[in-house]
């Protein structure tokens, strides 16, 4: 499991990474989504790997599964998912607002070859 | 226990989701409450001030349940200060803000403006490593707001790269506190601190892993070289008084930096040893070298103060790096200084990209506008503290600077980064000012005749705006106030910086003050919960440690 688990983290924030670099906003914005997925089940693996334990604390009880990452995990989905929001949103009106959906370059310029995008 | 330390985070909170929800297009009612929380705040921040300034180490538990489990908000000499630091600096960016008419020209600018308050003085406060991520979170997705403020396409592409940028920077943040997790079984920094010294063998890699990965998130946030890109165009393009307010963001990184690499990770600590020395230092010279050549290089005065802002975080972090008494009370003093120096250069630019009409804030010759010699002179005495020359405060910040590097083994490198990159910092802002304010009247001079028909000027040699306003000139004029205060108060001000480094280097004080401080018992909301309360105490410490044996 311990396998699986880490070389699905592994997979994620590779191809994560890979779409973060493309010049385009929607590989960006589905990379960054990859790695905060990536994240999310690293922070839920940091507790220990455990199948079918409850995660309660209590006297006497050997098996359990840590409640704290998942706690932590449970925020930073909300988090993540918030964020991912936002920059859809502004991304969006970035490309409504110049017309081209470039991430390198702050300065709008008009590309002869593309002509005027279609709205 | 007091409450009063989970004020400056309450109040903004309230205040803004109040102005959200119940006074939306009422905007004297949201100018007058948004100056009435900044006023109570400032109030509040020199309150907690006052009060740590003896050495006191308050603690709050939220939600009253003990430290490792609950989390915990710590006022001591260092949060306090920067929450003073960031309400001061607050008040008059709000005014500048109200009296320059930003805040109207897009929706909901004092509640983001707030929320941003919120993320930063929680940041500041907070005793808990995952509670930092959730605030650095807070105060990000209030500046992606406040960035795009009143939209514009140009700002908006800036607005992406940022978000982008942060998005990974957070994504790094999660990892590393994952890693410290699992190794150490806690997140709280007081307990991770008895438990990150305890680690031996193996685990001390990954400790180093996660330490090396913290110092990159707060880098970023701090704008160290080679993860500075995100600052120049967001800055630049980000509307004059959020950039001001901007200017205690970068701090939070430089204040994250000094409280981790005291307290959970000190330069004693066999794991992460050499750090700051290997990497920090040199790469926060790089940056004030870069940043510096920046300001030299800028052909935009948005840019040239977003280039000093690199600059002098550089000159911070440095200081930070020496990990010394005597660097760290150097850096707090440049941190006071840089903040309020860099906040009053955007909230000048501003100015100038108003009046300028069709120029903006490019560096070239355009028409005088009325107000010119107010603004000038502004100008000058802002870049005067900016670039360190004598007699404001970047002097003495310098100065303390260059005297806490006296002893690293590196000084003869710091020494003569800081000052060459003093004096080309002086060149590029001698340039930009008087290219903008003095050869203004040599383009003048080919304008007049065609006064007459004004229609056919074109649009960026057409004279522009009326003179500057009242309101905005007194918010501009009491950041610079607060500059010479700090000057001509540098004694108490750098005597409180001393004891805040030696409260920071014997953390033993801290330590004990979060881990004592007693809440509620831990089985009084377990109804079919039936231990004992001995017994429960001891497998509540078990269990504390029982993630870090379960792993």
């Amino acid at each position: 499991m311990e396998l699986l688990v880490s070389s699905a983290i592994g997979i994620l924030t590779a191809a994560g990474l890979y779409l973060v670099l493309r010049l385009r906003t929607f590989p960006v914005i589905v990379g960054t989504a990859l790695l905060t997925y990536a994240v999310n089940v690293f922070l839920f693996a940091s507790g220990g790997l455990t199948t079918g334990a409850p995660p309660i604390l209590r006297d006497g009880v050997e098996t359990y599964a840590d409640p704290l990452p998942q706690a932590l995990v449970l925020t930073a989905i909300v988090i993540s998912f918030g964020m991912t929001a936002v920059v859809v949103v502004i991304a969006l009106g970035a490309y409504l607002g110049a017309g081209e959906d470039r991430m390198n370059d702050t300065r709008p310029r008009v590309d002869p070859a593309r002509g005027e995008p279609g709205e | 226990m007091t409450h009063w330390i989970v004020a400056p985070v309450i109040l903004p909170a309230l205040l803004a989701a109040f102005m959200v929800l119940a006074t939306r297009g009422n905007p004297t009612v949201q100018r007058t409450l948004s100056v009435a929380g900044a006023v109570a705040l400032v109030a509040i921040a020199a309150g907690l001030a006052w009060q740590a300034g003896g050495g006191t180490v308050t603690v709050y538990l939220l939600g009253d349940w003990a430290a490792p489990f609950g989390i915990v908000l710590v006022a001591d000499r260092l949060s306090t200060f920067m929450v003073l630091l960031a309400s001061v600096l607050a008040l008059p960016v709000l005014l500048y803000a109200i009296g320059s008419g930003w805040d109207l020209k897009g929706r909901h600018f004092h509640a983001l403006f707030h929320f941003q308050l919120m993320g930063i003085t929680g940041a500041f406060l907070t005793g808990d490593l995952f509670n930092l991520f959730v605030f650095f979170e807070v105060l990000l997705i209030a500046s992606y707001g406040l960035v795009v403020h009143s939209g514009g396409a140009i700002r908006l592409k800036a607005g992406v790269q940022y978000v982008v940028f942060n998005l990974l920077g957070s994504t790094l943040f999660l990892f590393a506190l994952g890693t410290i997790y699992a190794e150490a079984g806690s997140l709280n920094m007081a307990d991770l601190a008895g438990r990150v010294a305890g680690i031996e063998g193996d685990g001390t890699a990954a400790i180093r892993v996660a330490a090396v990965l913290l110092l990159l998130v707060f880098a970023v946030k701090a704008a160290l070289v080679p993860v500075h890109f995100w600052l120049p165009a967001a800055y630049a393009e980000a509307p004059g008084p959020v950039a001001a307010l901007f200017a205690i963001m970068t701090k939070v990184g430089a204040y994250a930096i000094i409280r981790v690499y005291t307290l959970v990770f000190p330069p004693e600590l066999e794991a992460t040893a050499g750090l700051h020395g290997t990497w920090l230092l040199p790469l926060a010279l790089v940056s004030t070298a870069l940043g510096m050549l920046g300001v030299l290089a800028a052909r935009r005065l948005d840019r040239l103060v977003a280039f000093a802002v690199i600059g002098s975080m550089g000159m911070v972090l440095t200081s930070v790096a020496l990990l010394t008494q005597e660097g760290v009370a150097a850096a707090l003093y440049y941190i006071a200084h840089s903040t309020l120096a860099t906040a009053a250069l955007f909230l000048l630019v501003d100015v100038v990209e108003e009046r300028r009409g069709g120029h903006g804030v490019r560096i070239e010759g355009a028409p005088s506008f009325a107000g010119g010699p107010l603004v000038a002179g502004m100008f000058f005495a802002g870049a005067i503290a900016m670039t360190g020359l004598p007699p404001l405060s970047g002097f003495l910040g310098k100065l303390l600077i260059l005297d806490a590097a006296v002893a690293s083994p590196l000084a003869p490198w710091i020494w003569a980064v800081i000052l060459g990159s003093s004096l080309v910092a002086v060149l590029g802002f001698a340039r930009a000012g008087s290219t903008v304010f003095w050869k203004s009247r040599e383009v003048d001079m080919p304008d007049t005749p065609d006064t007459e028909q004004d229609d056919a000027v074109p649009a960026h040699l057409q004279r522009a705006g009326p003179a500057p306003r009242a309101l905005p000139m007194v918010a501009v004029g009491t950041l610079l106030a607060l500059l010479v205060a700090l000057t001509v108060f540098a004694g108490p001000v750098t005597a409180h910086m001393r004891a805040t480094a030696a409260q920071l280097f014997a953390p033993e004080p801290y330590i004990s003050a979060v881990m004592s401080a007693q809440g509620k018992e831990l089985d009084s909301h377990g109804d079919e919960y039936e231990g004992d309360v001995a017994a429960t105490e001891g497998g509540s410490a078990e269990s504390s440690g029982g993630s870090g044996e379960g792993y």
